[in-house]
C-alpha cells in the first residue's frame, strides 16, 4: 500500500485539497494588498502594485487597533480563568467519585452544547443590570460558558493518564494538596495544560455573537469592528481584507507553536 | 475506573467551576425561562401568559420552515464533511516535516473568527472582485449568491466544508495514527486489498472519533449562525435562514422577548437531546474494554 503510485495519489489528493484551502485566505491577502482602485477597477490575480496602505490605515488608527488589544485582552482573561476553575474540577472528576459525579459532567458539557443564540439575550440583560456591559470581564466569563465545560474535559482526560500512584507517594512524602498539585502534578500535565488553553483561545477567538452582544464602545472586539466598517462604508474592500488577514495571524502563529501537542489533544477525541 | 475512591469533598474542589457556569449559564437560563411564560404590553409590566408562546412557536409555520431548512443543511454538510475528511485523512502525510506542514496548513481555516469566514467567501464569491464569482462567471455559469437561493445554499455548504472539513480530518487522522505498523505488515503478508485495508483495519479503528467528529459536526452545524449571517443575512428572502439567525433576528431585532424566549427553551432540548445521545454513546465506548 505505499507503492510510488499509492503515495503519487496521496500527494495529488492532499495538494488539491491545500489549494481549496488556501486559495481563498490567498485571495483575501491579495486584496489586502491592493487600493481599492485597483479591487473594483481591474480584476487580476495578484497585486499589480501592491501597497501596505490598507495595513497602515488599521495600525495608525485607535478605532481599528484597539479592536485586536479588545479582542487579545478578553481572549486571555478568558483562558487565564477558565484554567483556574477548571484544573481543580477536572482533578477531582479524574481522581474519585462523589456525589452526583456523573450528572455534574453531564450538565457541564451540556454548556458546550448549547447555542450561543439562546443566551444572547439574557447576557445582556444580566451584564448590563450588574454594570458589567461593554467590559472585558464581561466577554470573558460570557465565553467560560463553553470553554469551562471544554477546559474540565480535555484535562480530565489527559490527567487520567497519570497513574494515582504519584498522588499516593507524594502525600505519603509529607506534599500538602496545593504543594503537590503545583509543584509535582501541574508539571506532568503541561502538555494537557497546553492543549486546553489552546482550545480555549481558539473558541474564544473565533466567537463573535455574544461578544458583539456584550461590548459596544470600551470593549469592543476586532470581529465586530469589522462588520459595522463594512455596513458603513461599503466599499472599503481593501481595509476590510486587511482586517480579515490580521485576525488570521494570531491563530496561525499559535498553532505553529502547539503543532505537535495539537495531534494529542485530537487524540483524545475532546474537541 | 472503578476503584476510584469514594471522597465527597471533592466537592470542593468543583465549587469555582459551579459558581463561574451558574453565573454564565443558570442565571441566564431561569431569565429565559421568566420570559418564556409572560407577555408584556412595555413598562416592564409583565403577566403570565402560560404555555401561550409556546404553543405560538410550536405552530409557527415560519419557524417550522426554520427548522426544515436547519436539518436538510446539517444533513448536507454531514453527507459531504464526514467522507471528505476520512478520504483526506487516509491521504494525509504520517510523520516528518511534511506531516507537522500540512497539519498546520489544515487547521488554519480552523482558527479564522467566524465572521472572517464569512467575509473571505462574500467576497470570493462575488462576481465583480471575487475569484470564485467572476471564474464561474467567465465560465457562462450563471452564478449569483444574493439573488439566487440554489446558489446562496452552494455558496454557504462550500464554505462550512472548507471550514470544518479539517476537523473531521485531523480527528480521524489522530485514530489512523493510533493503528500500529504490525497490523499493515500482517494485511501485506496476507495479500489484503487496498479496500479489505480500509474496511477491516482502519475503519474499525477510526470508529470512536468518527462517532465524536459526526456528533460534533452535526451540533455545531445545527447551531451555525455567524457564516451564514455574514454571506447571505439569511436572504434571499427566507432561503437560508436557520434556527440561530432565525432567533437572533426574534430576540434582538424585534425584541419579542416571549417567543422568543419560548424558542430559545425548544431549541436547547432539542440539542439537550442530541448532547445526552452523545454522552451516553461515548460514555459506553469509553468503558468498553
Amino acid at each position: 500500500m505505499t507503492s510510488a503510485r499509492g503515495s503519487l495519489g496521496s500527494a495529488v489528493v492532499m495538494t488539491l485539497y491545500l489549494l481549496f484551502l488556501l486559495v481563498p485566505i490567498y485571495w483575501l491577502v491579495n486584496m489586502s494588498l491592493k487600493t481599492n482602485a485597483e479591487i473594483t477597477g481591474t480584476f487580476s490575480l495578484y497585486p499589480l502594485s501592491p501597497t501596505l496602505e490598507n495595513y497602515r490605515t488599521i495600525l495608525t488608527d485607535p478605532s481599528w487597533y484597539m479592536g485586536y488589544v479588545n479582542s487579545l485582552i478578553y481572549v486571555v482573561m478568558n483562558t487565564a480563568l477558565s484554567l483556574a476553575v477548571a484544573l481543580p474540577a477536572a482533578y477531582a472528576f479524574s481522581r474519585y467519585r462523589f456525589l452526583g459525579d456523573k450528572h455534574l459532567f453531564f450538565w457541564l458539557l451540556t454548556n458546550r452544547m448549547a447555542p450561543p443564540a439562546v443566551f444572547a439575550l439574557p447576557f445582556f440583560q444580566l451584564y448590563s443590570a450588574v454594570g458589567l456591559f461593554d467590559t472585558h470581564i464581561a466577554v470573558a466569563l460570557a465565553h467560560c460558558l463553553f470553554n469551562v465545560p471544554l477546559a474540565v474535559w480535555i484535562l480530565e482526560g489527559f490527567m487520567s493518564g497519570v497513574p494515582r500512584e504519584i498522588d499516593e507517594t507524594a502525600y505519603i512524602d509529607g506534599y500538602s494538596f496545593p504543594r503537590f498539585f503545583t509543584r509535582i502534578f501541574m508539571p506532568l500535565i503541561a502538555s494537557g495544560i497546553g492543549v486546553a488553553a489552546f482550545f480555549c483561545f481558539m473558541f474564544s477567538w473565533v466567537e463573535l455573537l455574544l461578544s458583539r452582544t456584550l461590548t459596544s464602545v470600551n470593549a469592543k472586539p476586532i470581529a465586530a469592528t469589522m462588520t459595522r466598517t463594512v455596513s458603513a462604508s461599503g466599499l472599503d474592500w481593501g481595509v476590510l481584507a486587511a482586517a480579515g488577514v490580521l485576525t488570521i495571524l494570531p491563530g496561525a502563529l499559535v498553532i505553529w507553536f502547539v503543532r505537535n501537542y495539537i495531534a494529542k489533544g485530537f487524540a483524545l477525541g475532546r474537541v | 475506573m472503578m476503584d476510584k475512591p469514594l471522597n465527597n469533598r471533592a466537592w470542593f474542589l468543583v465549587l469555582p467551576v459551579l459558581v463561574v457556569v451558574a453565573f454564565s449559564a443558570v442565571i441566564p437560563l431561569m431569565t429565559v425561562v421568566n420570559y418564556s411564560v409572560q407577555d408584556t404590553f412595555g413598562n416592564n409590566q409583565f403577566f403570565w401568559n402560560g404555555l401561550g408562546w409556546f404553543q405560538e412557536v410550536l405552530e409557527s409555520d415560519r419557524i417550522h420552515a426554520a427548522l426544515g431548512r436547519q436539518l436538510l443543511f446539517s444533513a448536507i454538510i454531514l453527507a459531504i464533511e464526514i467522507p471528505l475528511g476520512i478520504f483526506i485523512a487516509l491521504n494525509m502525510p504520517k510523520r516528518g516535516f511534511w506531516a507537522s506542514l500540512v497539519l498546520v496548513l489544515m487547521a488554519l481555516p480552523l482558527l479564522i473568527p467566524w465572521n472572517v469566514v464569512g467575509t473571505i467567501w462574500q467576497v470570493f464569491g462575488r462576481v465583480d472582485i471575487g475569484l470564485l464569482g467572476h471564474t464561474l462567471a467567465a465560465m457562462g455559469v450563471d452564478y449569483n449568491y444574493v439573488n439566487d437561493p440554489v446558489d446562496a445554499w452552494a455558496t454557504i455548504i462550500v464554505m462550512d466544508v472548507w471550514h470544518w472539513t479539517s476537523l473531521v480530518a485531523l480527528l480521524c487522522y489522530a485514530g489512523l495514527q493510533s493503528i500500529p505498523d504490525a497490523y499493515y505488515q500482517a494485511a501485506r503478508i496476507d495479500q489484503a486489498s487496498r479496500w479489505s485495508v480500509f474496511r477491516f483495519i482502519e475503519l474499525p479503528k477510526m470508529a470512536g472519533v468518527l462517532l465524536i467528529a459526526v456528533l460534533l459536526r452535526f451540533m455545531d452545524s445545527f447551531m451555525i449562525y455567524t457564516e451564514p449571517f455574514v454571506v447571505t443575512g439569511g436572504g434571499p428572502g427566507n432561503a437560508t435562514t436557520f434556527l440561530s439567525i432565525d432567533l437572533v433576528k426574534m430576540a434582538i431585532g424585534q425584541f419579542d422577548l416571549g417567543p422568543a424566549a419560548a424558542f430559545s427553551l425548544i431549541y436547547f432540548l432539542v440539542i439537550l437531546l442530541i448532547s445526552w445521545v452523545f454522552y451516553t454513546v461515548m460514555t459506553a465506548q469509553r468503558d468498553m474494554p
